[in-house]
């Protein structure tokens, strides 16, 4: 594999164990990532059966600190910062003033007035900037783009904890869902959260750069007895589309708002003034007219994201995200219906090339998410 | 993978059965899984008239739709239309679940194609 030839896309510090472990590489969000190992469904069945692996380094980091830090991340992160301990994450939207999706994120309570946001690959920059230009008037916090410090490797499956166990002094059995602590793993300095992008219980480990192949390897060698597999891009979209995990760029964009999106749940409604809270205040009373619906097909086919969906003659939508999953064995998909019609039960139809394929609105998740054992409130 | 000696093969990944004036068609083993889980099949009506060439269908599995393509010229006589409620059988028997039952309009055209040992070289 010839490393020095130019490549216009970015690499993770896990590249070259990528390539000689036979992965089928793709571009996505800028970066050379894996789609695939041994094959999707494989890998799928993996996670959901035993455990896979996960190189997500490509993510991105930004860390916001000051003696304000708080009031920062309130007046950009939609969700209540301030219910976070030290040690919590949670799921939130970086939104514009329309209530839209600038990007989806999580963010970790690191210290009192320290906060760390995961971000999506793909818009780091933009993410940053929309930060940067918001928190200014914050008191002193301030904003740094840290992704080139961290490598994450996510561990996903209900053999996760049982094989990272052996690996690491923290104790994974008292680490709530959407906790995280600082320890070692492999002897690698690590912090570990119990989090990801899947369905299962699972675990993301963020560590230098530097670390990342050691820990892959200890990793990957810890799990041949549980039957751990390598999995890429192609595997982690469809387990969260079975999660019914949203998408950014997909399910939620700058066009959608989080009600609409079925999000209203991670928005901090009492929290002071945050970019976004005017109107989705205002959509909150008046009543969201479209919300994102999961879907069943009835007749055979695959409805693919871009496909329209009809009740009768009229068309509702499109498909947001659509494909046949390995678990289910079933085609599902994402739309935003008009309000009235986004309830289980309701029959449409998706256009696959010209065809009109029956589907009815399901319940999401398609697959229940599996949460640890033990629980914390954040 | 065997390749049957007695059906003759496209580059395009099609088998055929010949049997008189009559050939089964269908898609190789390699094609299937190229593929991957078919999940659908689109095929013509009985009637239609197919040169050699052109594309008489569809089959869809996740990664990809596929178009298939008539190895000879002549009119599809059969469809297997069982093939609509189980299209896994195309994964599962790809020699067997054959698609639609051309009548040749020319029987000299199926000395153009390839032959098993041929084949088996292409997708090596």
């Amino acid at each position: 594999m010839d490393q020095a030839s130019a490549s216009p896309f970015k690499k993770t510090p896990l590249y070259a164990r990528h390539c000689a472990s036979g992965a089928r590489m793709v571009p996505f969000g800028g970066w050379e990532m894996p789609l695939e190992y041994s094959g999707i469904a494989d890998e799928h069945m993996a996670v959901r059966e035993r455990a896979g692996l996960f190189d997500v380094s490509h993510m991105g980091e930004i860390e916001i600190a000051g003696k304000q830090a708080l009031d920062a991340v309130q007046r950009v992160s939609c969700n209540d910062a301030a219910r976070l301990q030290v040690g919590q994450a949670q799921y939130s939207g970086l939104l514009t003033p329309d209530g839209t999706y600038v990007d989806d994120l999580l963010v970790y309570r690191l210290a009192s007035q320290h906060f760390l946001l995961v971000v999506n690959a793909s818009h780091i920059a933009a993410d940053y900037a929309h930060i940067a230009s918001r928190i200014g008037s914050v008191g002193d916090a301030v904003a740094v783009d840290a992704s080139s410090r961290y490598a994450l490797l996510a561990v996903q499956g209900p053999s996760a904890a049982q094989l990272l166990q052996t690996l690491t002094g923290v104790d994974l059995g008292s680490l709530a869902y959407y906790g995280f602590a600082h320890g070692e793993v492999a002897s690698v300095r690590a912090t570990i959260s119990r989090t990801g992008y899947t369905g299962e219980d699972g675990f993301e480990i963020f560590v230098a750069p530097q670390s990342a192949d050691r820990l892959w390897l200890a990793i990957t060698r810890a799990g041949q007895g549980v039957g751990l597999l390598p999995c890429g891009l192609g595997a982690r979209d469809t387990l969260r589309l079975e999660a019914a995990m949203r998408l950014h760029g997909s399910d939620i964009d700058e066009s959608t708002t989080a009600l609409e999106a079925g999000l209203g749940w991670t928005v901090g409604w009492h929290k002071p003034d945050f970019v976004g809270a005017e109107a989705l205040r205002k959509q909150k009373a008046e009543g969201v007219r479209r919300k994102l619906a999961g879907f069943e097909l009835v007749d055979a086919g695959i409805a693919r994201p871009g496909c329209e969906v009809y009740v009768g003659n009229d068309k509702v939508g499109a498909v947001t995200s659509g494909t046949r999953t390995p678990f289910l064995k079933k085609s599902i998909g994402m739309v935003y219906l008009p309000a009235e019609l986004a309830r289980p039960g309701i029959e449409i139809e998706v256009d696959i090339r010209g065809r009109r394929a029956r589907a009815v609105v399901v319940p999401m998740p398609f697959y229940p998410k599996r949460a640890p054992a033990v629980r914390a409130e954040p | 993978m065997v390749y049957p000696a007695q059906f003759k093969y496209t580059k395009d990944h099609e088998w055929m059965d010949l049997s008189g004036d009559r050939a089964k068609v269908g898609i190789t083993d390699y094609a299937q899984q190229q593929l991957g889980d078919v999940v659908y099949v689109e095929l013509p009506a009985v009637g239609t008239a197919l040169k050699a060439g052109q594309s008489f269908g569809t089959i869809e599995s996740v990664k990809a739709v596929s178009e298939i393509y008539a190895p000879v010229s002549g009119e599809v006589v059969e469809v297997n239309s069982a093939l609509k409620g189980s299209p896994e059988v195309i994964n599962q028997d790809p020699h067997g679940a054959w698609l639609i039952v051309l009548k040749l309009a020319n029987p000299a055209e199926a000395g153009t194609l390839l032959e098993a040992s041929q084949y088996a070289a292409l997708v090596k």
